[in-house]
């Protein structure tokens, strides 16, 4: 702190904490003490006051002690002469900022307003995978800003936060110097894929009214999420913080210091101040420094530059005016370079050269039809996508051909049939990571800002919107990304890349007939792909910086729980990085086949988990399950009385026949902890053979969320065929029937399934 | 008295001490200042040559290969004398933090009168440290389980003083090692007076490692348990507002000067002094009040604990005397002069001795006693209210200068982080990167031989031009504290720019003031916090740090320098060495003083050397802090990387008048 930073934020404290003593007291006269108090779809309660202090607020009533350890933390003003120090009392009141903010918060709330009424505002909400209309119509993502971020979100964004492909969040609060200023930063932010919340304004104009004026997209698919125009808002992002800590550090509510420096050492964070800093936001930015992360700002106020409680400078200013640059675009380049720096946020940026701003903050763009130029697959054509391995000598690398036509002569938001054909080559590459790779092409094109990309193989779809269009952006550049992306992210195993686009019917036809023999080879090849076929699984350690204890173990048959990294994965990523997160666990002696013990698994799990786990059955959620992180795609959850395990999936808020919802379990089941018959798992293990295999498989299932059901309808069915019962997947059931255990058991009876006639789970 | 031309600039570094000086030549009285200026120091004993152990002696060695009556040689006779001085030393502190204990004791025993533990928290760290139970026990069983623990420490007589265990990891091992483990308080105390009888040890490394033995009792034992419980009985310091000097003293109130070193008494008579009787009673005798102040140890105790101000350090005893305006000067233990019961006889001031331990003929003595303290307390007052119509003429200096007080290393830590981040972070960053150059502690007392407060103030501002952070302890801190370096303010203007960086971003003086010279083992806490938090190497001699004492003269002074030696520390000590020998005329009489130097550094990575130019003292001091950072692999320090942060340029264009201040702090507010 300076004496001036510190008598502005203790005053700002003061008023804060005032202020909500104030706000709290009318409520509980207006409303009762015992009234309800949440925010939407978290078990951790209002998370910062649950991390900072324990208390598990539940009511209006339960907010008392709370602003009494607040007002505790608050100090008086440094004096003009003769100071005693202030850095420890500042930092208190920061704490006590939150802690009033996040009360407030919740109290508006149960006023209903929050999340903040935006009248015609949409949020870019939903999932990656929302389909390019899902978004219309849809009243839970209209008129309002977005409020705090729910879990579902927080673990869907756990792993790329984990694997660097997120390498930190900022929270602007503020207003910037003028609408494009506003857009230039954000795009340099999502241009880095760094996570972006908004809030705060000056003298009433917020950010979010300059970005949402330039029709910049704001939500979770475009990573920059609208809080709320006010400071106070700001508080989600270090409710979002708090959460990480303890939902990927395993760590406990009430472990303050440690959530405070597990977000110091592992979450790359900062606030960005545009426009005047008020008291408020100097009282915010002194709670938020107590997390470590640091506050730049593009004004003038004095700098903290001595390191300590964060790791690099405390506080850093960027006046805007005295940045250098020729134009906005470089002084916000400047200006996010600085507060990368001071964060110490590891950030790799790839030079893509399309015409459209490209990071992975835009994989999430959705381009509606009414902003559509055209689309490549969907419901009136066809597009494909393949990868192949070919000799070093075929390849002209950075070659990109287009055969046929461009989309020039096709009329607005019409189609046509198009084929990217990859052709990689290099000396470490292997016919195995050929999927590996194809796979990563819904990413890399998804990059492009104003290009959608859905599906994969033969059933891709492309839209690329009239903006892109506008600007350029045309079909040479599909290659061109895909070009630099494998060059970069894969240099390790590939040396030479070329693409051809294919538009031209007849070279069309024949690629695809070529990709769907080899669709259908790479089917058979993983079909045949057994835990029983190859001498080692491979670790995943990925989230460790997150989930210091967890290990994840994968086999062919088993992938990893967030369901974004299987065998062939790992493999590949050894090959890329012989020293990373994968490496190959020799299996050595098999203990036990129907488990899934081997001595090579044991002993990687003990030393993996630096001692917290002992052993690991591969197939069994009954005895040594194998732990988990916080990113899993669903939780198995044994159900004693049914005889049988429950399948939540982390897209399904509702109540479960376990009397607790996802979010809820999900803090049983992460933080490394080896849980019996608690499993977090990837979705697509439940298709596996192996699923639970020793607790007698995918019979065992009682219970699913009807999304799991419905998106992987031809999986499932499948697996009923395999398991010898081709209804089964009608005799499980889901939240749209069944969310207590009675109403489970009869549906059981009901629907005769097969668990209930099988041997005791236990 | 012989009349000889004193300059009191001379005398004093302190501008109130050079009004009482010549206060005391027009009133024709001598002080410890013209005494000294009198009396020279004895050549032979003041290197350590004169062996006075025997009634075969005393013998005075002066020649080469001259030996004692017993044989004897002077490196021994050297050893022995130090480690004497240095048990006394040890004694002094330790019965200190005996009589803690045992008011610990008594008060978990609700046997005291007045008395409450303050620091609950603190009580419950210490203890659950130890491994006494503490869920769900009242503070008083906690606090009667530590007293007990503590009290045995004193007369334990095999294994560990277990303090010890307070030091870093490495450092215990090395004690283990070399043998100098404390086994008990008592016992290693003994033992040196022992081992120094006519015909014992006559080794002098041997009688060496002895003394670091019995030093390290003190620095990790006696004293420790002097600290802590002080701490738990009358709370652990935190910044306060405070004023130093003989300025403080009031003319119309009754002045009472506490002076001594033990806080028990002196925080009762702090208490009884806000006693709505006592003001009464005051009143009636025609003052305001009671005015307390402080003198040497007694002041830094209830000065970083209640704000109670200062009147002085060491020298400053004898002139609050000559103010003419203190009804009563009560002291309890250690380095009280037998001079002032003389010199008050020239005034009203009543001289009030309490422990049962001091008695000074002449003097008042009314004892005091913890199981009725207050009512002691009380007494004392109305002893020293009663005396206010003696009063004479007065001459109050019009000195007095803040500060802020308060720095134990728990506020420390706080102050580095808060509730919820407190760490060492901080401090060791700013190390590594080289804001900060390093630690200086400077502290001891005054000693009439030099320039009062000079040497000291002089060196302290020497290192933090030089970005040295310095703590402080004893009389040393009460010379900076009326000098101003005690201030923030100090800490914009009297330093190097990366200091003043941390300064302001913490609020800190440059000069912390970590309480009285028994708190010394406050600064080997933060040494070993330091090492703990990581960045600075595993254990404390390997931290950029510097311990000096440039005014030293008690016994006391040289069992600290012992310990802090034998924690790792460089001690420079101002003056001549009390072993120094007369190596320009006797072959070797020099041994002891460089095996303090190089024999210590080799065995314990401290060392203890004695300098008497003050640019020498900071000079060595750097050269051993830029030492260490090379050691360390840090950045060599380069002053010319900090300064950019801070208030100034907000503060100037807040200055503007308000257009031009909006432009300029926030720009041209656009409009779309």
């Amino acid at each position: 702190m300076s004496r001036y930073i510190a008598t502005r934020a203790i005053r700002g404290a003061n008023a804060l904490v005032t202020e909500a003593e104030y706000m709290l007291a009318k409520a509980l006269a207006e409303k009762g003490p015992d009234t309800p108090v949440a925010f939407p779809n978290t078990a951790y309660y209002l998370p910062v006051i649950y991390g900072m202090t324990g208390i598990a607020v539940q009511k209006l009533g339960d907010l008392k002690p709370v602003l009494r350890h607040a007002r505790s933390l608050l100090h008086p003003l440094p004096a003009p002469r003769h100071w005693t120090p202030y850095l420890g009392e500042t930092l208190d009141c920061g704490m006590a900022t939150l802690l009033a903010a996040e009360a407030i918060e919740a109290i508006r709330f149960v006023y209903g307003l929050q999340p903040e009424p935006m009248p015609g505002f949409r949020l870019a909400g939903g999932t990656a995978f929302t389909s390019p209309d899902a978004g219309d119509g849809r009243e839970a993502t209209d008129g309002h800003l977005n409020g705090p971020i729910d879990d579902i979100q927080l673990r869907s964004w756990g792993i790329q936060l984990v694997d660097g492909r997120m390498p930190g969040f900022a929270a602007i609060v503020g207003c910037a110097k003028s609408n494009e200023v506003a857009v230039e930063i954000v795009r340099q932010l999502q241009r880095r894929n760094i996570l972006t919340f908004l809030s705060g304004n000056v003298n009433g104009r917020s950010i979010i009214h300059q970005l949402i004026e330039e029709g910049v997209e704001l939500g979770y698919d475009t990573y920059t999420v609208p809080f709320g125009t006010d400071t106070i808002s700001a508080i989600y992002a270090l409710g979002f913080a708090t959460r990480s800590a303890l939902t990927f550090g395993g760590l406990k509510p009430g472990q303050a210091r440690e959530i405070l420096l597990y977000n110091r050492e592992r979450v790359f964070a900062f606030v960005l101040a545009l426009g005047e800093v008020d008291d408020l936001k100097y009282a915010a930015a002194a709670g938020a420094i107590n997390f470590g992360f640091p506050v730049i700002a593009d004004t003038v106020i004095p700098e903290i530059l001595p390191t300590g409680i964060t790791r690099y400078e405390h506080v850093v200013s960027m006046p805007w005016n005295e940045i250098e640059g020729k134009d906005d675009r470089e002084k916000a380049e400047r200006l996010v370079q600085k507060c990368i720096e001071v964060r110490g946020v590891k950030v790799k940026v790839v030079d893509v050269p399309v015409p459209v701003p490209y990071g992975s903050a835009f994989e999430g763009e959705v381009v509606r039809k009414a902003d559509m130029r055209v689309e490549f697959g969907g419901k009136y054509s066809r597009a494909f996508e393949y990868l192949r391995m070919v000799d070093m000598d075929e390849v002209v690398d950075g070659k990109v051909e287009l055969v046929g036509p461009d989309f020039d002569h096709i009329p607005p938001q019409g189609h046509m049939d198009m084929g990217i054909v990859v052709e990689v080559a290099g000396r470490q590459m292997q016919k195995d990571f050929e999927p590996v790779l194809e796979r990563q092409i819904h990413y890399f094109i998804n990059g492009a800002s104003g290009v959608q990309h859905i599906g994969q193989r033969d059933i891709a779809w492309i839209r690329i919107s009239k903006a892109a269009a506008d600007k350029g952006f045309r079909l040479e550049h599909l290659g061109k990304i895909l070009h630099a992306r494998f060059k970069n992210d894969f240099g390790a195993i590939v040396d030479k890349v070329q693409v051809t686009i294919y538009t031209d019917p007849e070279p069309f036809h024949y690629w695809l007939a070529k990709a769907r023999e080899a669709y259908d080879y790479r089917n058979r090849r993983l079909a045949d792909l057994t835990d029983e076929k190859v001498e080692e699984f491979y670790s995943c350690t990925l989230c460790q910086s997150f989930a210091p204890n967890h290990v994840c173990i994968v086999s062919p048959e088993r992938l990893g729980l967030c369901g974004a990294y299987n065998w062939l994965d790992c493999k590949a990523s050894f090959s890329i990085n012989p020293t990373g997160p994968n490496q190959p666990i020799k299996l050595g002696r098999l203990l036990d086949p129907v488990k899934g013990y081997w001595e090579g698994t044991n002993e990687y799990a003990r030393i993996g988990s630096h001692g917290a786990v002992e052993k690991v059955a591969m197939y069994s959620i009954m005895e040594n399950p194998m732990t988990a992180c916080g990113c899993f795609e669903c939780i198995v959850m044994l159900i004693p009385e049914a005889n049988g395990v429950m399948v939540v999936s982390r897209e399904d808020p509702s109540m479960t026949p376990a009397g607790m919802t996802f979010s809820t379990l999900a803090g049983i089941a992460g933080g490394g902890l080896q849980t019996p018959g608690v499993m977090g798992v990837g979705k697509y293990y439940l298709l596996s053979p192996k699923f639970i295999a020793a607790d007698g498989g995918f019979k065992r299932v009682v219970w699913m969320s009807s999304f799991l059901k419905e998106t992987m309808v031809a999986e499932l069915k499948a697996v009923a065929e395999r398991e010898g019962d081709p209804d089964l997947i009608e005799r499980i059931a889901d939240e749209r029937y069944v969310t207590t255990v009675d109403e489970l058991l009869v549906w059981l009876e009901e629907h005769n399934h097969p668990a209930l006639t099988m041997p005791p789970i236990f | 008295m012989a009349k000889k031309d004193y300059r009191p600039e001379d005398l004093s570094a302190d501008p109130a001490a050079q009004q009482m000086l010549i206060r005391a030549e027009e009133l024709g009285l001598s002080t410890a200042f013209t005494r000294a200026a009198e009396l020279s120091p004895c050549n032979i004993g003041s290197a350590g040559m004169c062996c006075k152990l025997c009634g075969m002696g005393p013998c005075r060695l002066t020649k080469d290969g001259q030996t004692g009556i017993c044989g004897a040689t002077i490196d021994t006779i050297q050893a022995r004398n130090l480690i004497r001085a240095i048990a006394a030393g040890s004694a002094a502190h330790s019965d200190h933090g005996r009589d803690m204990a045992f008011t610990l004791k008594a008060v978990a025993n609700d046997q005291t009168e007045g008395y409450i533990i303050r620091d609950v928290a603190k009580l419950r760290r210490l203890a659950q440290f130890y491994g006494i139970p503490i869920e769900g026990r009242h503070p008083k069983e906690i606090a009667n389980d530590l007293a007990d623990l503590y009290i045995a420490q004193f007369g334990q007589q095999r294994g560990e003083v277990v303090l010890t265990k307070r030091a870093p990891a490495k450092r215990q091992k090395l004690w283990r090692e070399r043998g100098v483990v404390p086994r008990g308080i008592d016992r290693e105390v003994v033992e040196a007076l022992h081992r120094t009888h006519i015909g014992d040890d006559q080794d002098p490394e041997h009688i060496l490692q002895h003394a670091i033995r019995t030093a390290l009792a003190d620095g990790w034992g006696g004293s420790l348990i002097a600290s802590d419980v002080s701490d738990i009985l009358f709370g652990t310091p935190a910044p306060i507002l405070g004023q130093a000097n003989l300025g403080v003293l009031k003319e119309d109130m009754v002045n009472v000067v506490v002076h001594g070193h033990e806080p028990t008494l002196s925080e009762m008579i702090v208490a009884a002094s806000q006693d709505p009787e006592i003001i009464a009673y005051a009143q009636a005798a025609g003052a305001k009040g009671v005015n307390l102040a402080g003198i040497c140890c007694t002041a830094n105790e209830i000065l970083s604990r209640q704000g109670i101000p200062a009147a002085g350090n060491f020298l400053h005893q004898e002139l609050a005397i000559l103010t003419g305006a203190v009804e009563a000067m009560v002291v309890d233990v250690q380095c009280v002069m037998q001079a002032l019961v003389m010199l008050a006889e020239n005034f009203h001031t009543k001289i009030i001795t309490t422990s049962p331990k001091v008695r000074i003929k002449g003097a008042t003595h009314i004892e005091f006693d913890e199981h009725r303290a207050l009512t002691v307390a009380k007494q004392i007052l109305k002893t020293a209210i009663d005396n206010f119509q003696n009063r004479g003429k007065v001459h109050i200096p019009q000195v007095k200068e803040t500060l802020v007080p308060g720095f134990s290393h728990e506020y420390i830590n706080y102050m580095l982080g808060g509730s919820y981040r407190g760490s060492f972070r901080p401090l060791n960053d700013a190390i590594m990167a080289g804001r900060i150059r390093g630690v200086a502690a400077i502290v001891g007392c005054n000693n009439p031989r030099s320039k009062q407060d000079w040497l000291h103030t002089y060196v302290t501002q020497s290192l933090l031009l030089q970005d040295v952070l310095v703590v402080e302890t004893g009389c040393g801190a009460l010379a900076s504290a009326k000098l101003g370096l005690m201030l923030g303010e100090a800490g914009l203007e009297k330093v190097g720019p990366g200091l003043r960086e941390v300064c302001e971003a913490i609020g800190i003086p440059p000069v912390l003031h970590m309480g009285s010279c028994v708190d010394n083992t406050r600064i080997l806490t933060v040494l070993t916090q330091m090492v703990e938090e990581g960045g600075l190497g595993d254990d404390i001699n390997m931290v950029p740090a510097v311990g000096l004492a440039p005014e030293w003269m008690s016994e006391k002074a040289l069992a600290i320098a012992t310990y802090c030696v034998a924690s790792g520390a460089y001690v420079i000590f101002g003056g001549a060495s009390p072993v120094g020998g007369m190596p320009d005329r006797v072959e070797d009489s020099d041994l002891v003083l460089r095996y303090l130097s190089e024999g210590w550094e080799r065995l314990y990575g401290g060392k203890l050397e004695f300098v008497e130019d003050a640019d020498e003292m900071s000079r060595r001091g750097l050269e051993h802090i830029d030492k260490k950072r090379a050691a360390l692999g840090l950045p060599a320090y380069d002053p010319k990387r900090f300064g950019r942060s801070g208030d100034a340029r907000i503060l100037a264009l807040e200055a503007l008048p308000l257009r031009e201040r909006r432009a300029a702090l926030y720009g041209q507010p656009s409009k779309n």
